[in-house]
């Protein structure tokens, strides 16, 4: 099993092939819903703002060959740290249409999530050099221990579910499901399912 | 009668919940990695969801960090005042939250502002049913947005699917289900299916038909029948376990029935998640509470 260290190179994102298990170590943001809304209109779509500059800078110095992790964790407070207590994937293919502009600027090398992402994100891992690892859903409590430390937040007024966590991982196992050549392993299983699936209801009246 | 107190207790029924996934489900993600080959990604990711089955229940903390929509159902006993009762659910749901046991995962369905104690308009949710037996029933079921966003309804006929108002017509349409969710509902999951009713009925009782025992026989033998051949042919697929290919896309199919109009046929779906998290307890007296 390849280790994976963030941040991270190009060439070694470039060396990834979907369908490879990984172990991913490093600091990574989590970023859902809220999150990408954000990021893509306060600093994509216009030039931040000057009360959230150093904000907008803090963020991208993580991001640079970093990673984002679609998760909205389960943190407990021990006086000025947090700890995750459960932390597993959210549904990835709701920020299909942030995805290719945040991997574009931030230069974000790799995405964990669940379910796949389409054809925007393939093809901005393609030309920009990154790669999509898929976590498995609903494995809350193991990810967590995989969560060595809480960082720092940003943004926890938008509620513990869409609050940026910055987390320490280590020895994180995902699987490469979209690589930087091209290759999206959920578009070629959706559509050998399809296959199949006509085949079945060839079947009329079945 | 006066209502009882019985936050305690509720307290803990959401705690086993969350965090104690059912033995029969734990005992068919078992079964579906034996099925996959050793060392494949489908595999892993089975192996993965049963070393955090086991890590959850002994930690005592979620099984998925998204701890879902709280679904209450609830039999109560003639007398029993429901808004005592359902004050009584808010309570210990905000109680949970404190506790870490379930996330704060109510948010303004306007401005997303989050409550951070799981209540709001219509959280948490309670199904009433007053019932003759002596004793209250409470029955949980814990359901994540991404397999509830997997959820379908289709309208009979189907001009797509070529689904006529027929149970051969239920089978193409749960089929395209399970084919548009792909792995996107953390698969493997389970169909809680309801034929009939209106569109809103509709939803509740394929909720509900996801009470039921993994491996009880519909006591309909067509609908029996329809269920074993879905989950068949669901699992010839290969979208597998999180969709990543394999032979194990479903654990089970659950269907019923209600009355229709003449003139409607709904076919509503409930995807479930392998995270498929349900308790019940019968309150009997202070004290003597059964959990299962």
């Amino acid at each position: 099993m390849r280790e994976l260290t963030l941040p991270i190179s190009e060439a070694d994102i470039r060396a990834l092939h979907a369908g490879e298990i990984v172990s991913l170590s490093g600091v990574v943001v989590t970023a859902r819903d809220m999150a990408h809304k954000y990021l893509v209109e306060h600093f994509i779509h216009r030039e931040p703002a000057s009360d959230e500059r150093a904000l907008y800078e803090e963020i991208r110095a993580l991001l640079r060959n970093g990673g984002i992790y679609h998760c909205g964790p389960v943190m407990k407070r021990h006086g000025e740290t947090w700890q995750m207590v459960a932390g597993g994937p959210t549904t990835s293919s709701r920020e299909e249409e942030y995805a290719d502009s945040i991997i574009e600027h931030f230069g974000v090398r790799v995405i964990i999530g669940k379910g796949g992402m389409g054809g925007r994100t393939k093809s901005a891992c393609l030309k920009h050099g990154a790669v999509y690892l898929h976590a498995v859903g609903g494995a809350a409590a193991l990810i967590a221990q995989s969560v060595k430390e809480v960082t720092g937040v940003w943004k926890l007024e938008f509620g513990m579910p869409e609050a940026m966590w910055q987390l320490r991982i280590s020895g994180l196992r995902l699987v490469v499901t979209i690589d930087a050549h091209g290759r999206n392993w959920h578009e070629e299983i959706a559509n050998a399912s399809e296959q199949v699936l006509q085949s079945l209801l060839a079947e009329l009246g079945g | 009668m006066n209502t009882p107190v019985i936050v305690a207790d509720l307290i803990e029924l959401i705690k086993r919940t969350a965090t104690d996934l059912p033995g029969p489900i734990e005992a068919a993600v078992i079964q579906a990695r034996k099925r996959e080959a050793q060392g494949s990604p489908a595999w892993d990711a089975l192996r993965v969801i049963e070393e955090n089955i086991t890590l959850a229940r002994q930690k005592a903390t979620p099984i998925c960090q998204d701890t879902g929509t709280l679904n209450f159902f609830i039999d109560y006993p003639t007398g029993w005042s429901t808004l005592a009762l359902s004050e009584q659910v808010r309570t210990a749901t905000a109680e949970a939250t404190r506790l870490s046991i379930l996330r704060p995962n109510a948010v303004d369905g306007i401005t997303g502002e989050n409550s951070g104690d799981n209540l709001g308009e219509g959280q948490p949710n309670i199904y009433w049913q007053e019932w003759t037996k002596p004793y209250l029933r409470v029955r949980l079921l814990l359901k994540g947005g991404g397999c509830e966003n997997m959820g379908r309804q289709y309208a009979l006929p189907d001009a797509r699917l070529q689904a006529k108002r027929d149970l051969a017509g239920v089978r193409r349409v749960l089929l395209d289900a399970v084919h548009q969710a792909q792995g996107q509902g953390c698969a493997p999951g389970v169909l809680g299916v309801c034929i009939g009713g209106d569109r809103s009925q509709g939803y509740v009782e394929a909720k509900r038909q996801l009470l039921r025992p993994l491996h009880d026989a519909n006591a309909d033998p067509a609908l029996a029948a329809l269920e074993d051949r879905v989950l068949r042919e669901a699992n010839s697929l290969g979208i597998g376990p999180m969709g990543f290919g394999g032979k194990t896309t479903l654990l089970g199919v659950k269907i019923g029935a209600l009355h229709r109009l003449p003139a409607s046929y709904f076919v509503t779906v409930s995807y479930m998640c392998w995270a498929y998290r349900k308790h019940e307890l019968m309150w009997h007296a202070e004290g003597v509470v059964e959990y299962a």
